[in-house]
């Protein structure tokens, strides 16, 4: 008897993690509930903040020009000025040595050259700038091509099913045998000198394998969901069916997944790079930044170091947005609830009885 | 089971056909290698532009060229010939050994690691430890392994040869290792506040004692094992294997792992005589298969009923107590290797696949020099498919262990050792089988960049001749042992799956 009630009145971890959970998505949109669960995830808001700050940096930096309209950057070398190659406070026999200086008991500054210069003066903080704008940029446009590509071919193959199905897995299975480095050097080695947007663009054209088998899977679980079969009961096109209908369902899958795409695609780009295969002097990218100063680690390692971090910096924000959109959109998932919450809890319930 | 391969082979061989009718035909539209001669002013360029044109059947438009291709891959593998006029066949069978031995041992490496701290990372759900994983495979993902790479020169090969000149180790290392170690710990074995600084202080003490003893006595000079320490480490392997396998509730199969120590340890001087007079790949097989016969026949004695996780112990703990006097036998090789006029004190190499200046026939300075030299780029092209193993098992163990099975296993009373290592590991390595063909291929697109970065002469020096040479030929045999060790993978990943899972039926129908 003594014991039944005691079980009554403790509840288990478990009931009580479930019951603070359930409490606080009860009335909420599933959008909002998912908006809630992203805020929540701390890694993936401080990334979204470091990755933001990241682009507003690197973007102001240098000249731009939009259209018609000019931006001055704020930072005063460009990618082609070579001022003279500082000596005076570098080691003896290394010219160009880094001024920056984060030291917190003595002075912040940038100083004259930040990152160093290179061999022949140019600025290194300018062409670590310009490097991490064309990775920022071919990130981009192959998430965007990529996703709506893979979107695109795991829609129509999920939702149509039958030959069109077959034929568009074929293709893909197709793709998705020859690894992205061989799809990536070919295409890089004869298009990278058309200019880094194109070579996104083209690149782009084959990332999106990975994401069209997801969609494909959630396309074809959605499309014999009931509400499916309410829509098409009320006449509903299949235009109007997977966009209206099946698609919002599917947004889940298809923004995790470009944003896997996404720090692949600025992995391969770099790659690419590094092996001369991608962007192409006298443009300039973190890759072959890397690829043309590994060998100079030993004497000036700030050539190496810096252009590095900003890749290390930028896809490390892009996997854990990633992941917290993951959590996010995920329904199992429920958030870890803290002793501390727990125990508040369970004093409420022990004073409810009481 | 011969239906079904049958199909899953056919299957491959059409995704090899397609996947290779693309390659082909985008690197043909995607350049021209009569570039450079179109725009030559040299008298002869005219006769040279016909001649290639003829060789390479350039008049033929590309799709239609694929099959003049395939033709004569299908009459006897004939790749036909490179730029410079090698047979593509002779280059790339010198080049398949030095890749696949890369590949192979940065696959196992990563499987093994990432396996078990993706375990051990879930079965710590939210500690400090999981956090940290977390962030180390996040950030293994986003490394660029050319970067990687030139670090691990830097640090691990040169910084390291110099360590060796002088072999001791500095104080300041020495705490900071300490600190890296107790951490490591406490964080592991986790628990309240009281307990983690215990942990802490306990692991950090006993490794900065060894640290000092390694460095008092120049260990890394000369390093070895011997009998006495071997003996110690070998008995932590009995007893850490029998926990793992069975529990140490079973004492048919602790005897059998304790009786597999003893046996070992007779054995250690006679073994280190064959060691050295008929050492060889062949000798260490023989000896492998020697040790799990006498691993099997251990287990027959002490176990009457029951006898396959008994078995399973006893082998398993004699294949590891062998590797460690394996080890030692490298670790003895250490110091001779290093006096020889061809290694010169600095064993850690930074570039290509072997010392060709190492005296020949010597085979354990062959062998310690060929792992000396996948030490770097293994660890490169491992860290990368590392991450992904680790969150993929931490994913899928979490999954099953939420499984009704898992509840009804504990409610039955089983331990909780049991309920983890019978009910759902074996259940967590079934998925896993999935994602080791996805990583193949980035594996393979990893060794190409770090055959480059460590001068490796393997396929991603051919690679990167094809592309810029634009030699089609060369890039199409490199695409296809590529793609056929992947689809081979995937093949196999296939009859794991359908091994490790009985719901899976493997029929004809």
């Amino acid at each position: 008897m003594t014991l039944i009630s005691r079980f009554k009145r403790k509840k288990s971890d478990e009931v009580i993690s479930g019951d603070i959970a359930n409490r606080e998505v009860e009335g909420l949109s599933q959008g909002q509930i998912v908006r809630r669960r992203f805020l929540r995830h701390r890694g993936a808001m401080i990334s979204l903040i470091v990755l933001g700050a990241v682009i507003l940096f690197v973007f102001s930096a240098l000249d731009l020009t939009i259209g018609f309209i000019k931006y001055p950057g704020w930072w005063k070398y460009s990618i082609v000025d070579q001022p003279d190659i500082r000596t005076n406070g570098c080691p003896p026999g290394l010219g160009g040595c880094p001024t920056l200086s984060v030291n917190p008991f003595g002075a912040f500054g940038l100083g004259d050259h930040p990152f160093g210069q290179d061999d022949i003066g140019r600025d290194y903080f300018a062409l670590v700038m310009r490097g991490a704008q064309r990775s920022i940029l071919v990130m981009f446009i192959i998430g965007i091509v990529g996703g709506a590509i893979g979107t695109t071919i795991g829609a129509i193959s999920g939702f149509y099913r039958g030959v069109v199905d077959s034929v568009l897995m074929r293709f893909t299975d197709f793709i998705i045998t020859i690894p992205s480095i061989i799809i990536g050097s070919v295409i890089g080695y004869h298009f990278g000198n058309l200019g880094v947007t194109f070579l996104a663009f083209y690149l782009g054209l084959f990332a999106w394998t990975g994401l069209s088998r997801l969609v494909r899977g959630e396309f074809l679980t959605l499309r014999e969901r009931e509400f499916v079969d309410a829509a098409k009961v009320a006449g509903a096109s299949n235009r109007r069916i997977i966009f209206k209908h099946i698609l919002p369902n599917a947004v889940g899958v298809i923004i995790v997944s470009v944003t896997l795409i996404m720090s692949g695609a600025i992995l391969l780009e770099t790659a690419l790079s590094y092996l001369g295969f991608g962007v192409v002097a006298p443009d300039v990218s973190l890759g072959l930044l890397i690829s043309q100063y590994q060998d100079s680690f030993t004497t000036r390692p700030w050539l190496f170091w810096y252009p590095g971090i900003f890749i290390i910096l930028i896809a490390l924000s892009v996997n854990f947005i990633g992941d917290g959109l993951r959590d996010a959109f995920d329904p199992r998932q429920r958030r870890r609830i803290s002793r501390k919450e727990k125990a508040a809890e369970r004093k409420v319930a022990a004073e409810k009885q009481g | 089971m011969i239906a079904y391969l049958g199909r899953r082979i056919t299957a491959l061989l059409i995704i090899l056909f397609g996947s290779s009718f693309i390659l082909y035909n985008l690197a043909a539209i995607s350049g021209d290698p009569t570039e450079a001669l179109r725009g030559s002013t040299d008298p002869k360029a005219q006769a040279q532009l016909l001649a290639l044109t003829r060789t390479l059947n350039l008049n033929v438009p590309p799709p239609a060229r694929y099959f003049l291709w395939l033709k004569r891959i299908f009459s006897g593998f004939n790749f036909g010939n490179t730029r410079d006029g090698h047979p593509v066949s002779v280059d790339l069978s010198a080049a398949i050994p030095t890749t696949i031995r890369l590949i192979l041992l940065a696959t196992i490496i990563a499987i093994v690691l990432g396996v078990a701290f993706g375990i051990v990372s879930a079965l710590r759900q939210y500690s400090r430890f999981d956090y940290g994983m977390t962030f180390v495979a996040f950030l293994m993902y986003s490394l660029p392994i050319f970067w990687v790479a030139v670090l691990l020169k830097q640090y691990l090969a040169i910084s390291f040869n110099n360590f060796l000149a002088e072999v001791t180790i500095q104080p300041g290392w020495i705490l900071a290792l300490s600190v890296v170690s107790g951490v490591f710990w406490a964080s592991l074995i986790s628990g309240d506040r009281k307990r983690v600084w215990k942990i802490f202080g306990i692991a950090g003490g006993i490794s900065a004692l060894i640290l000092t003893v390694l460095s008092i006595t120049k260990w890394f000079a000369n390093p070895g094992l011997g009998p006495i320490v071997l003996f110690g480490l070998s008995v932590g392997v009995a007893y850490g294997i029998t926990f793992l396998s069975t529990g140490l509730g079973n004492k048919a199969a602790l005897k059998s792992a304790q009786v597999m120590v003893v046996i070992a340890l007779v054995l250690y001087y006679p073994n280190q005589y064959i060691f050295n007079h008929a050492g060889g790949v062949q000798t260490i097989l023989v000896q492998l298969l020697v040790t799990l016969g006498i691993g099997y026949a251990v287990s027959r004695y002490f176990a009457k009923i029951d006898r396959r996780p008994v078995a399973r112990t006893a082998m398993i703990t004699g294949a590891v107590i062998g590797l460690l006097i394996l080890v030692d036998k490298l670790m003895q090789t250490w110091k001779p290797y290093l006096a020889t006029d061809a290694v010169n004190g600095r064993p850690v190499p930074t570039i290509s696949e072997s010392n060709s200046l190492l005296p020949a026939g010597n085979f354990w300075f062959t062998f310690l020099d060929t792992l000396l030299h996948l030490f770097l780029p293994t660890i490169a092209l491992s860290l990368i498919s590392f991450a992904g193993y680790i969150r993929y098992s931490r994913g899928t163990l979490l999954e099953v262990m939420n499984q009704d099975y898992i509840r009804t296993a504990r409610a039955k009373g089983l331990t909780e050792r049991t309920v983890i290592m019978r009910h759902a590991f074996r259940n967590t390595l079934i998925p896993l089988t999935t994602i080791i063909v996805v990583d193949f291929a980035a594996i393979i697109g990893g060794a190409i960049i770090t055959e480059r970065v460590f001068g490796w002469r393997g396929m991603g020096t051919l690679f990167n001749k094809a592309i810029s040479d634009f030699d089609l030929n060369l890039l199409m045999g490199v695409f296809f042992v590529t793609a056929t060790l992947a689809v081979l993978a995937n093949l196999a990943a296939d009859l794991i799956y359908s091994a490790l899972d009985p719901r899976i039926r493997v029929v004809g129908s």
